[in-house]
């Protein structure tokens, strides 16, 4: 039961890191989130999927509710990897592939109190600077009104638009501009 | 056809100051030919540039005309008497400038005739002086006066160039508000701060610029007395405190803030900092600017679904929509006469500087580089500035108000950006 949960939550990693991968080439966040899954889980996955069920059998239903609490909180913690959030040119739609993710991390401000996380907006270079500033800040309130809804408080956020003042990636083309339209969660 | 001219001028002024490359990439078909002759010099005189080749410069750089290389001049006369109408004729000249420069004291006069070639007449004669020190300041009041009697336009070369620097080494940025001539020349750095600097803006007597600093960790609102180098922080609201523009009287700006949910445009009136709210929709609502008649106001919004200019005929109007030409249209600036209202433009995946004619609503796409921003209108009309990007760096570029004419203001190094051109002060 555990090794299966940990090979969903790393399976739903994998895939994010993926999907991510796919649409922007080169992304150094990506490239963490995916090296983290490589390190804790790469022979886990391997081993444990058929094993699941019959180790689960001896376990008393105390250890069965510990472990997926373990498995949730592995989950929770892989998935909270991800901290970088990204938006198609001038919207601040969240995409869908981004939302489990979000839900963790509302999860987890929910159940930390004492835990702030500062939402930034960001831009890409292209348009006015000042509407860029409007536009970052839409992109962090988007993330926040989620957070909110699944759980986060709003005394535990703050939120700041840099407009296209802080590139992640230097360059005027559709690569380092994809990289660049993103909301980052700084947890602090 | 259009002329390229090879000149290309260093500036070095304070070591802290990014230096600008002024190059003139064209002119316009219509330059009008003009001799700015050498003034003749009696007493020491400073070193560097002569005051004469500045004039020249300057009106050189407003496309409008084309001044003859004092090479190929046939005399090199210093008045009105031994100015040979002929001989420039002959040159094809259409006016000539002459004048006698005297050191009196620790003071510089000058002493200039302006003659129309065709009509043989003498335009305008004046005397102007100035400290030894500020000779190019001297320079620019001949450039302005020469450049009224020709075109019947007051000269915007006495004004200044505010604008905003970014260099990075590593991973530092360093940013910088810098205000110069418009030639680019006497740059002085007057903020620096390793957090965005954004949106300088000048009062309207040009001795304070207000602008956007994130040195606190969060954008705010500050004034600063040129003069003094005082600063006041004027907004530090939660969420956004963004695109100040001064009124005509200088005592409110016109601010973005969000602290009531999302972008809004509210007037502050900056004496007792009450705030006045003039928009009020869930869409982006920013970069506002007064217009002509300073009962009205122009500014952003994509409450169309993406952003595009609006107009309010005074504080409690509806908003009228401006432009329609393309789904970009982005941060206007109007002229000071209400013809035209100049702003960012996307055709294609470019961004250009264009201009309606508010009149004809008719709109005009006035550059050919492709990612430009930050359009800022010479107090005079006749000219544009904006920031574009070359070789993956930020310049400035000035062309005509009308698209005619171009240069450039590259730094050495690093990003020049968000330009905006000082009021004429008389």
């Amino acid at each position: 039961m555990k090794m299966t949960a940990q090979h969903k939550a790393l399976a739903l990693i994998f895939s994010l890191g993926l999907i991510a991968g796919c649409s922007s080439t080169g992304d150094p966040v990506e490239d963490e989130a995916y090296g983290s899954v490589d390190q804790e889980g790469g022979s886990t996955v391997y081993g444990g999927d058929d094993e699941g069920g019959v180790s689960s059998s001896e376990m008393t239903e105390e250890q069965r509710r510990r472990a997926e609490e373990r498995a949730e909180r592995a989950e929770t913690e892989a998935m909270r990897e991800i901290t970088t959030f990204y938006f198609d040119f001038d919207t601040a739609e969240i995409k869908s592939e981004a939302r489990e993710v979000l839900v963790a991390h509302a999860r987890y401000l929910q159940a930390n109190p004492g835990q702030n996380v500062r939402i930034e907006g960001h831009a890409d270079e292209r348009g006015t600077k000042e509407y860029n500033l409007a536009l970052g800040e839409r992109r962090a309130n988007a993330i926040e009104r989620f957070l909110i809804v699944n759980g986060a408080s709003r005394g535990q956020m703050e939120t700041i638009s840099y407009g296209e003042e802080k590139p992640a990636v230097m360059g005027s083309d559709e690569s380092a501009w994809a990289q660049n339209r993103r909301v980052e969660l700084v947890f602090q | 056809m259009t002329w390229v001219l090879a000149i290309a001028v260093m500036i070095g002024s304070s070591p802290a100051s990014a230096e600008l490359l002024i190059r003139i990439t064209e002119g316009a078909d219509s330059a009008i030919p003009v001799a700015v002759v050498p003034f003749s010099e009696s007493g020491a005189m400073p070193s560097g540039d002569k005051i004469s080749s500045i004039v020249q410069d300057d009106l050189t750089m407003t496309g409008e005309f084309r001044p003859l290389p004092a090479e190929k001049m046939l005399s090199l006369p210093a008045k009105g008497d031994d100015v040979y109408f002929r001989d420039w004729r002959m040159l094809g000249q259409r006016y000539v400038l002459v004048g006698q420069l005297t050191r009196k004291g620790d003071k510089v006069e000058a002493r200039y005739e302006l003659f129309d070639v065709n009509r043989e007449q003498r335009i305008m004669g004046a005397t102007a002086s100035s400290s030894v020190n500020s000779t190019r300041t001297l320079a620019h009041h001949i450039s302005d006066r020469v450049y009224e009697a020709i075109t019947g336009v007051p000269g915007a070369f006495s004004t200044k160039l505010a604008y905003v620097t970014l260099e990075r080494s590593g991973d530092e940025p360093l940013y910088r508000l810098q205000v110069s001539d418009v030639d680019g020349k006497r740059a002085r750095v007057r903020l620096e701060s390793d957090e965005p600097i954004l949106s300088p803006a000048w009062s309207p007597d040009a001795r304070k610029l207000a602008y956007v600093s994130f040195e606190t960790g969060k954008p705010a609102i500050y004034i600063h007395e040129l003069s003094t180098g005082n600063r006041t922080r004027v907004a530090d609201y939660r969420g956004l405190n963004s695109a100040p523009a001064w009124s005509e009287d200088g005592r409110s700006l016109l601010v973005t803030l969000s602290k009531d949910g999302n972008a809004e445009i509210y007037k502050l009136d900056i004496e007792s900092g009450s705030l006045k709210r003039l928009t009020n929709h869930w869409a982006i609502d920013t970069e506002p600017t007064w217009d002509h008649t300073g009962d009205g106001f122009y500014f952003t919004s994509d409450r169309s679904g993406g952003p595009q200019i609006y107009h309010k005929a005074s504080e409690e109007a509806e908003p009228r929509r401006i432009t329609f030409g393309s789904r970009y249209n982005a941060r206007p600036r109007p002229d000071n006469d209400g013809k035209y209202v100049y702003y960012v433009h996307q055709r294609d995946k470019s961004f250009h500087i264009a201009r309606t004619n508010l009149k004809t609503e008719e709109e005009t796409v006035l550059t050919r580089t492709d990612s430009d921003e930050s359009p800022s209108v010479a107090p005079n009309g006749r000219m544009l500035i904006y920031a574009t990007k070359q070789g993956g760096n930020s310049v400035l570029t000035v062309i005509a108000a009308d698209g005619g004419a171009a240069y450039s203001l590259p730094a050495s190094k690093g990003d020049v950006r968000e330009p905006a051109w000082s009021p004429i002060v008389r």
